[in-house]
This record gives C-alpha cells, sequence and structure tokens, in this order.
C-alpha cells in the first residue's frame, strides 16, 4: 500500500536499529521521552522496544487527549447529559472514562442519558441542525490537531445563527505540557523528546524552540509509523551523542517550521487562552488550554447551562499522574493488569488505545511484571 | 390466486398458521430448497440415522446490511453453520432453518434471500430439510432474522477440538483475512466507501474434507468469524492452557483489505471472516496439511502462520514486519455491531 508500507518495511527497520545499536554509546544511557500517544502506540503495537539496544529508554508522555483530562471535566459533561438532559456528544474513548460517583458517560448513557458517539465535531453538528428541539453538546477535547475542526463548527453554528449547539472546550496546548514536565523540580530525567506529529503540522516546528535553546533538549519531531520513530531515535541519539540540542524534522512530509496557518488563524479567531487549567498528572497549569471567545460565548456549553468545573481527585490507587509524568511506567501501578484492564479501566491511561496503560496491556504485557529499573534511573 | 412475489410485502397473517402462511411456504420456501425431506410436509423431517457420530450446531444471523457485496443473509445463513458443523470434521448433511420475518419486508428480496440460500444449501452439498417462519410487527424486527441448525457426520477417527492444541503444533490459516467484515463495513450507513472489497463467504466443508483426507493428524478446526482471527487463536490458546508465538508477515491480508483497515484505524487480525479456517495440527503433519489446502480453491493462499508453545498466560505472541514482539490480545470494547 503506497504511503504505508514505505514506513513498515521491516528491512529499513533492522538497518535503522544497526545503525542505532552502533552509534548509542553503552555507557551512557538516553532518556527519550515519546510525547505522544501515538508514538507509544506505534512504539507497543510494532514491538520496537525490541529493536533498541539496552542504553535506549523510552519514557511515555503526556501526549494523550483522553488521558489528561480530569475526572472533573468528564464529571461536567455528564451533569450536562443527566441533570440538563442535553444530547452530549464525543469521540469514543471519552465516553468509557471512569468519572465520579462510579459513572463514566457510557454508564450515564444506560440510565437514560442521551450521549452520542461522534467521529467528527461535524457529526454533532449535523445532530443539532436536524434536532432543533433538542440542545447539543459537543464535548471537544485534545490538542491542537483536534483544535481546528472545533473552531469552524463553532464559526459554522455562528454563521448560521444555530441556538441548539455548544461546546464543551477541553481543548490542551502541546507546549505548555512539554514545559510542565521539565519545569518539575522532582520529575524524570530526559535527554531529548520525539515531538509530536499531527500536532506539528498544525502548529510547525517553532514552539519547540524554546525546549532545545533554553532547557538544552534536543526534539525531534516524528510521525507515528514506526520507521519514523526509529528514524527520530537515531536522530535524537545522534544529536546527543555529539552534544547537540536542536529541533529537528524527521516528518518533513507533513510538517514546516511555520505549520498551517490559516488552521492557526482559524483557532485564533475563535478561540483564546485559559488563564489556567487542570491537567491530570500535570497540575493546573496556567495558559495550557483553550476557551471561547467571549464574541463566541453562545456556543460555551460551561456558560449556557452554568455547569463549573470542580476538580476531583484521582483514584488513590491508580498512577496515571505519575505514568502521564514519565516518571513512572504502567507496569509500575499496582493495580495495573488486575483491577485496572482495558475492559474494566481505573484511570484514563488504561481507556484510550493511545493511553501508556492501555497500549502496555494491549501488546507488551508478555514482558512479564514490574521491576524497579524506571525508579532508579528517575533523579 | 399466487403470491405476488415481485411486488408483494410480507404481512402479518404469513406467519399467523392459516392459509396465507401455507401458501409463502408452498410457493417461496418449499419450491427453492425442493428435497423429499421437506416435501413430507410435517412438522418434523424423518431422516435416516447415519452410521458414526453425529455434530449438531446453530447459528443466528441478523447482518446489517442484509446484502453485500459477495453474498446476503441467506447465503451467509446456510454458509455459516455449514462452517460450523465442518470445523467438528463432520460432514454437513442437513440443515433447519427458521425465519423471523418483519411486516412489510419485500417479498421480491425475500425471494432473493431464499434463492441465494437454496443455491448456498446446493453448493455445499447440504438439504434444508425442515423450518419455520414467524412475522413480527412493522418496527420490531430488522426485515429478516434467520437462524439454521445443522447436522453433520463424523467420519471414523476423527476427533477435533478447541482443546486438544499441545507445545510444538502449526498453527495454519487457509488464507487471506478480513474480507467479510470489511465488505459489510463498507456497505453501512455514514461508513459507505468503495472498496471493491468481497465478502469471503463460503462453504468450507469441501476444504475440510480435502484436509482429512490428506491424513495430516489435525487436533482442531475453527473459523475465525466474530472478532477475527485474534479472537479464534485467544479461544484456542485459552481453551488448551497454552500460548502461541505467530509470524505477522506470514498471515495473509489483501492490499484493499489493509487500506481499508488503515483508513478506519481497525487491525485485520480482529475483521470477521465467513470463509477462513484455522487448522492446528501435529508438527511433522504440516507441510502435507499446507499442500491439501492449497491444493483445494478456498485454501490457495493457505500458510503456516504460527506455532503453540507452553505459555501459562495464554499470551499470543507476534513477531511483527518491524522483527519486534508484540501480543495479539482478545478484542477489547466496542465489537463491531452486527457482521453476521
Amino acid at each position: 500500500m503506497r504511503y504505508v508500507d514505505e514506513f513498515r518495511d521491516g528491512d529499513l527497520a533492522r538497518h535503522l536499529a544497526a545503525a542505532i545499536g552502533s552509534e548509542a554509546q553503552g555507557t551512557r544511557r538516553y532518556h527519550l521521552m515519546e510525547f505522544c500517544g501515538g508514538h507509544t502506540h506505534a512504539i507497543s503495537r510494532y514491538g520496537l522496544g525490541d529493536l533498541l539496544p539496552p542504553s535506549v529508554h523510552m519514557i511515555h508522555g503526556p501526549g494523550c487527549p483522553v488521558c489528561v483530562l480530569p475526572i472533573g471535566r468528564i464529571d461536567q459533561a455528564i451533569r450536562l447529559a443527566l441533570e440538563h438532559r442535553v444530547t452530549l456528544c464525543s469521540y469514543g474513548d471519552c465516553l468509557r472514562v471512569p468519572a465520579s460517583l462510579g459513572l463514566s458517560l457510557l454508564k450515564a448513557k444506560a440510565q437514560g442519558a442521551d450521549v452520542r458517539m461522534v467521529y467528527a465535531v461535524t457529526d454533532a453538528l449535523e445532530l443539532a441542525r436536524q434536532n432543533s428541539e433538542r440542545q447539543v453538546v459537543f464535548l471537544a477535547i485534545g490538542f491542537e490537531t483536534t483544535t481546528p475542526p472545533t473552531a469552524v463548527a463553532v464559526q459554522q453554528a455562528a454563521a448560521s445563527g444555530l441556538k441548539n449547539f455548544s461546546v464543551l472546550c477541553n481543548h490542551v496546548l502541546t507546549p505548555a505540557a512539554m514545559h510542565a514536565i521539565l519545569a518539575s523540580p522532582a520529575g524524570v530525567r530526559l535527554d531529548g523528546f520525539i515531538g509530536p506529529a499531527h500536532v506539528s503540522t498544525v502548529i510547525g516546528s517553532r514552539p519547540y524552540e524554546p525546549f532545545a535553546r533554553d532547557h538544552g533538549k534536543p526534539v525531534v519531531i516524528a510521525g507515528f509509523e514506526p520507521l519514523d520513530v526509529m528514524q527520530a531515535v537515531l536522530m535524537l541519539v545522534r544529536q546527543i551523542n555529539t552534544g547537540r540540542a536542536e529541533v529537528e524534522n524527521e516528518f518533513t512530509r507533513a510538517v514546516t517550521p511555520e505549520g498551517n496557518l490559516k488552521a492557526q488563524a482559524i483557532v485564533n479567531e475563535v478561540f483564546e487562552l485559559r488563564d489556567g487549567f487542570e491537567w491530570r498528572g500535570l497540575g493546573s497549569l496556567p495558559k495550557s488550554a483553550l476557551k471561547l471567545r467571549p464574541r463566541y460565548a453562545d456556543f460555551d456549553a460551561e456558560a449556557r447551562f452554568g455547569v463549573g468545573y470542580v476538580p476531583v481527585p484521582d483514584n488513590k490507587a491508580c498512577e496515571c499522574g505519575a505514568i502521564l509524568r514519565g516518571e513512572k511506567r504502567p507496569q509500575d501501578c499496582r493495580i495495573f493488569g488486575t483491577a485496572c484492564t482495558p475492559d474494566r479501566p481505573v484511570g484514563s491511561c488504561m481507556v484510550s488505545a493511545e493511553g501508556a496503560c492501555a497500549a502496555h496491556y494491549t501488546y507488551g504485557r508478555f514482558q512479564g511484571p514490574a521491576t524497579t529499573v524506571a525508579r532508579e534511573e528517575m533523579q | 390466486m399466487s403470491i405476488d412475489l415481485h411486488h408483494g410485502r410480507v404481512e402479518m397473517n404469513h406467519g399467523s398458521g392459516g392459509r396465507a402462511m401455507a401458501q409463502l411456504i408452498d410457493e417461496l420456501f418449499a419450491r427453492q430448497f425442493a428435497n423429499d425431506y421437506l416435501a413430507q410436509g410435517n412438522d418434523g423431517a424423518m431422516l435416516p440415522a447415519p452410521a458414526g457420530r453425529l455434530v449438531m450446531s446453530t447459528d443466528s444471523h441478523v447482518v446489517s446490511p442484509l446484502f453485500f457485496p459477495g453474498g446476503n443473509i441467506g447465503s451467509l445463513s446456510v454458509h455459516g453453520t455449514v462452517n460450523d458443523v465442518a470445523m467438528m470434521g463432520a460432514r454437513p448433511l442437513y440443515l433447519a432453518a427458521s425465519f423471523i420475518l418483519e411486516e412489510g419486508f419485500p417479498l421480491a428480496d425475500l425471494l432473493r434471500i431464499v434463492e441465494s440460500m437454496a443455491h448456498a444449501a446446493a453448493g455445499a452439498g447440504v438439504s434444508i430439510v425442515t423450518g419455520d417462519t414467524k412475522v413480527v410487527e412493522k418496527g420490531k424486527g430488522d426485515g429478516v432474522f434467520i437462524t439454521t441448525t445443522g447436522v453433520g457426520v463424523v467420519r471414523d477417527g476423527i476427533i477435533l477440538s478447541g482443546n486438544l492444541a499441545c507445545p510444538g503444533d502449526k498453527v495454519l490459516l487457509s488464507g487471506s483475512i478480513g474480507e467479510h467484515g470489511m465488505a459489510i463495513l463498507s456497505q453501512r450507513e455514514g461508513l459507505s466507501f468503495d472498496t471493491g472489497i468481497v465478502s469471503d463467504s463460503a462453504p468450507l466443508n469441501g476444504l475440510v474434507e480435502a484436509m482429512l483426507d490428506s491424513g495430516s493428524r489435525l487436533r482442531a478446526l475453527r473459523d475465525p468469524t466474530r472478532g477475527g482471527l485474534a479472537t479464534t487463536l485467544n479461544e484456542l490458546a485459552k481453551q488448551s492452557g497454552v500460548g502461541m508465538r505467530l509470524d505477522e508477515a506470514a498471515i495473509p491480508v489483501c492490499p484493499a483489505v489493509s487500506a481499508a483497515c488503515e483508513f478506519l484505524g481497525l487491525d485485520p487480525c480482529y475483521i470477521a471472516n465467513e470463509g477462513k479456517l484455522v487448522a492446528i495440527c501435529e508438527p511433522q503433519d504440516a507441510d502435507r496439511l499446507l499442500a491439501a489446502m492449497r491444493g483445494h480453491p478456498l485454501g490457495q493462499n493457505a500458510a503456516i502462520i504460527g506455532e503453540v508453545v507452553d505459555d501459562r498466560n495464554g499470551f499470543i505472541q507476534m513477531t511483527t514486519r518491524m522483527g519486534g514482539r508484540r501480543i495479539l490480545d482478545w478484542l477489547s470494547g466496542e465489537p463491531l455491531p452486527r457482521i453476521c
């Protein structure tokens, strides 16, 4: 298959693995964070860990939209569906995230709430158009990749004077999360980042420059195919070996330095920065998420229905927070694979296919029980 | 006056036990399925008892849409049960068929479905010897649901069961995976896309006969329908208390299925098949069995895809095309609805 097989060529993967193996110095360790859940999924699905030398350690990052959403945000959506009786639409994975009172959106649905899984925000818009007697709310989540479609939907709703459509906005920003991980004083030791693929098609490669320039961390933006990941690891090893810290772009077939200017303009027209936003695992981060601008306030579900955000602590046994910060691995969580499985998730990282726990459970759990390696390596 | 099979619709009285029902049975079902046992016209078919052991299996079919590239609910309902009987190493002989029809369903569509069942039964060498028809009010069904029950006879000395897989055994697959599920998905409202993928729905009893004729020592056969290859292999591993090691590159997937799966974010290993089988056999007979499978039209692309290993966790481990390892896990989350 064109544009797919080229990036999943086993022989090329073995060549890249050999190059990484010969260039990575056995006397040092390379702690590389793949920011995106898409990369985490690719590493697990293709078993790329087996192709890397022992000196290269991949650390899963927080780039999984469903995972970083705190419980209180799902609670808001459930309140809208159960108490305000709206038609609540969201992406499939969001519906299974455990929330307060043993609920999830799917369980609310079983209690009679009108909860719909949609493939795109346009499906929610269409539902609103065809059911003028129903209030339709789109639970908007995601990093910069899913923000432009939400912005376009809001513009379209405004242009057509749609009165029964609104957005529960939870769009978050990648650079803010990367900054939070580097700023954490007790945080994980990192030598470089594999930078986001799809996010970078929108924001470009420039927003990562402070991480290289100010924090001395190399960033290699990479696509989500297995060869992209292998190539990015090789590029990071080379930067680290030569003492460089630069933003390099492996994903040149889709990412430019300036990104998608048209998408950025639309997002900027519809959204503005929130002062603060609570992330699961990362805590409350300033200027890390978006809200609708005042001119689109009519489409803001929080304002329309008066559902404020109430913080809720994670389940005590759940290690999602530490896993999202890269401080622990899924198998370091004591409920991993026992109380918490993809069929009965406790934490959000076990819900989404991009979540580190779900990826490790689904593809990698044959590798055995937890070891203490990850903790020993943290400084 | 005969029933208007071209413009008429199913009415409540077609299931009421009266004259209209008798007429529908005579003019549609009995005519299409014609055989001596059905012609007895009784509440049940009286059949000669074959020597040896019998296998019996039943399967309900609720596929949506009813008509799809490569078949329809009629042919599928025959193949589904014929294959379940064949997976026990049995030669399917007789089928019973029960129809639940929705009021208002076009008789022309029902005729197409019944013709296709008759054709599929003839192709598989089985007779539909008894049946039943019920009609539900409009809105309480989805056109047609069909339940078929099959009876077959096992040849002497053959014992196939999912709990017989042993470490060292080879795992064989009869051909490329995912075609039925993707043919159905490609027709789904809201997802419709033009792929040219045709369902692999087919009777596997001929292929099974060829495999048994080869004299290879088989442990188990199973058709990877709902949940696909991954689910079937996990079921077999669990039943036998073993694990498996697979080679991803050995699993045949046609390019159109690969492309459609890529497009929808699906894994072909979890997509349904209706004309493929998985065989577990003793290692020294694997090559002979593979040759026998490839000699049959429905096994031309057969492959040895892995082997059974000792693993108390029951993991199906797969070496990816990249050379790394992963699990091929049980299906989790929402299964794709109503594919068979």
